[in-house]
């Protein structure tokens, strides 16, 4: 493979990408349904969020336990934009104000709040979705960082920052929606969001930025930032006293992972049609380490993985056997924390090249990925 | 506030304190146990709020016992039924520590993670042996009621009694930290834990004694719970996150600190939220936790001891 690929960690790592890709854009369009093809683009979704953490928890150490907030970012963003397009004067007549979105006719508002307007505006959305959690990210990364509050604490403050978040999410009902979130969303510049036909698209646009943001993933770790990112996470004090700013690179890894977990949002409400308050909560946001974790912490694509087993995992069994469920959960969540530290993509590293080893005529011992071989040392 | 006489607003503020003062309480002793392990060990446990559900169930479980086989002990039951939650909380935190924590010390991230799944399964836990409905004490009746020293003043005797207990509690661990030799053991532990070693002190056997010393008074605070609400499997995660912004900005050596922060933060959270209302008190309150901890990461009162 030639150097301008060296990226994606040489065959096995492309191997493993073409595998996924083959998996989400081709195996289960063609199997499934659209109502199960919605359902794994709901688990993609939160795929995005979790290979944010990669990037910032496994590569960078900085454990966040509230990327909830910049899914709900994303998801609120994208949202709105679909509320004003469904509340136009002549869809919302009965009203004791036209033009404004139900919920907040509900509350009796009488005009539409000034932070809701721009949001008219297909571009304007589509930066925010990208630029409002960058921004977030960056001030709350920048405050902490250059205070060097790190590890536990900062994973502590990001929690209550989600708790503080979703209070006031729910309790600014004529501006947010409230508990139940904003619902009812139509459509997308006229074109109809919930038709088979437009999810079955929307699966396929969430599948392909899934494949787009792990190549930057990916690209983003071969560079310097990606190196020193790695350098912070083992040994921060010799990073500074190597002369660089520590606090903004960490900040910019936070970043990253949540405009990763913001886009992911965003498909969520194209996907689904709502946005709530209990996507954002504490819970939530642990889930989507919990798949980080399963999948692999230091492996994008097991991410995306460990979101889809535990997604179809929970369908499974939380039906037939719901107490079993949330004990089964707890208990995968502590073996994977005591046994497999890299998850499910640590597993495969680990057996893999004795798997090709023992098929005839190939040469043993395929060399590693270079993602799990840099931490052992 | 400005239709509201001057006296008015300081009945008002002295009601708003003591009703404060029940979720002081229960906030304080949550954070004593938490602030003792994460002080001598690092680890944040994360199902510290299924401790204190533990120690809640037991009190439930004591007291209808209680109210079965002993029906003329029933207004006594609570003091008994308080080192019975202890206990039960102390052993399970025991079991706890021995097989999942002693593996997880150099990592504290990953610590926080095993134990919040330990949490889920001990919610799970709950669940099935309790079912998911909320179960209540019966309060004995020099509980009920209220104590009224002026007209506008109203202050549950519930409240002051749960109060006093938590004072004793605090005291207690005050001397034991500080007076004792296991306490001594414990300082020496959390200074210098290679010295203490050396020494010929088992910081293994101190660390697992704290671990569960610390799960027993969130027990003690299940035991306070269940006068000011009823109990449920997901009682727990009511007071996760303020008894975590409680140790984190009372700074994490100092029980002093442990003390000013739960009631700064209770007291914020109680009194904002009759002025303000809609739950704006708790976000205020916790912004402002949050904004300090970000100019002052140390907490309120830094530990003095070099790490």
């Amino acid at each position: 493979m030639n150097d301008k690929l060296d990226f994606l960690d040489g065959r096995s790592g492309l191997i493993s990408l073409l595998l996924l890709a083959a998996l989400i854009l081709v195996i289960f369009p063609l199997g499934m349904g659209v109502d199960q093809l919605t359902l794994t683009g709901r688990f993609l979704s939160f795929g995005f969020v979790a290979i944010g953490l990669v990037l910032c928890w496994g590569y960078g150490g900085i454990l966040s336990l509230g990327q909830g907030i910049f899914f709900g970012f994303g998801g609120y963003c994208m949202a709105m934009f679909l509320k004003l397009e469904a509340s136009t004067p002549e869809a919302t007549a009965i009203q004791t104000t036209p033009g404004i979105p139900d919920f907040m006719d509900w509350n009796r508002l009488t005009e539409l709040p000034w932070f809701w307007v721009p949001f008219n505006s297909l571009t304007f959305t589509l930066i925010a979705i990208l630029l409002l959690p960058a921004a977030f990210a960056y001030l709350i990364g920048i405050a902490m960082f250059k205070r060097r509050v790190s590890g536990v604490y900062f994973a502590i403050i990001t929690q209550a920052l989600v708790v503080i978040f979703t209070i006031l999410l729910v309790a600014q009902q004529g501006y947010t929606g409230g508990a139940n979130g904003i619902t009812d969303l139509r459509t997308l510049k006229g074109w109809n969001i919930n038709s088979d036909e437009a999810l079955r698209t929307l699966y396929f646009i969430t599948a392909a930025l899934l494949l787009a943001v792990i190549v930057i993933g990916k690209w983003l770790l071969h560079t310097k930032f990606g190196r020193i990112l790695i350098a912070m996470r083992d040994r921060e004090d010799r990073v500074r006293f190597s002369g660089y700013d520590v606090a903004n690179f960490k900040a910019f890894a936070f970043c990253i992972a949540g405009i990763f977990s913001a886009i992911g949002g965003a498909m969520f409400t194209l996907q689904e049609g709502f946005m709530s308050p209990s996507l954002i909560g504490i819970i939530p946001s642990i889930e989507f380490v919990i798949f980080a974790a399963v999948g692999g912490r230091l492996s994008m694509i097991g991410a995306v993985y460990g979101a889809l087993v535990i997604g179809f995992a929970r369908i499974a069994l939380a039906e037939a056997y719901p107490q079993l469920w949330l004990f089964m959960m707890g208990a995968v969540f502590i073996a994977v924390v005591l046994f497999l530290p890299y998850g499910l993509a640590g597993l495969y590293e680990k057996y893999a090249p004795r798997l090709r080893a023992l098929l005839p005529g190939r040469a043993a011992g395929a060399a590693p990925s270079t993602e799990t071989s840099e931490v052992r040392s | 506030m400005s239709d509201f006489t001057t006296q008015e607003l300081m009945a008002i503020f002295a009601m708003q304190g003591f009703a404060g003062l029940s979720f002081f309480s229960v906030l304080l002793l949550m954070a004593l146990g938490l602030a003792i392990i994460y002080g001598q060990m690092r680890v944040i446990n994360m199902a510290h709020g299924e401790f204190m559900v533990i120690g809640a169930y037991a009190t439930y479980l004591f007291s209808t016992f209680i109210a079965d086989q002993m029906p003329w002990m029933l207004d006594y039951y609570l003091i008994l039924a308080i080192p019975f939650a202890f206990l039960a909380a102390f052993i399970v935190g025991w079991i706890v520590e021995f097989v999942l924590i002693r593996h997880l010390y150099q990592r504290p991230l990953d610590t926080l993670l095993a134990t919040w799944g330990l949490a889920l399964i001990m919610q799970q836990g709950f669940r099935s042996a309790f079912g998911a409905r909320e179960v209540s004490v019966r309060l004995p009746d020099w509980l009920q009621g209220s104590y009224r020293p002026t007209m506008m003043i109203d202050i549950p005797i519930n409240g002051l009694a749960i109060m006093m207990l938590t004072l004793a509690v605090t005291l207690g661990v005050a001397w034991l930290l500080f007076r004792s030799r296991w306490g001594l053991r414990v300082r020496c532990t959390t200074a210098n834990r290679e010295m203490a070693g050396a020494v010929g002190i088992n910081t293994r056997g101190v660390d697992r004694l704290t671990f569960a010393l610390g799960c027993g008074i969130a027990g003690v605070a299940g035991a306070a719970f269940t006068t000011i609400s009823s109990t449920g499997p997901t009682s727990g995660s009511l007071y996760i996150v303020d008894t975590f912004l409680v140790v984190v900005f009372g700074g994490a050596g100092s029980l002093l600190g442990t003390v000013a922060s739960a009631f700064t933060i209770a007291q914020g959270q109680s009194i904002l939220d009759f002025f303000i209302g809609g739950s704006m008190g708790k976000v205020i309150t916790l912004l402002v936790v949050v904004a300090i901890l970000m100019i002052r990461p140390q907490g309120l009162f830094a530990s003095k001891v070099r790490r």
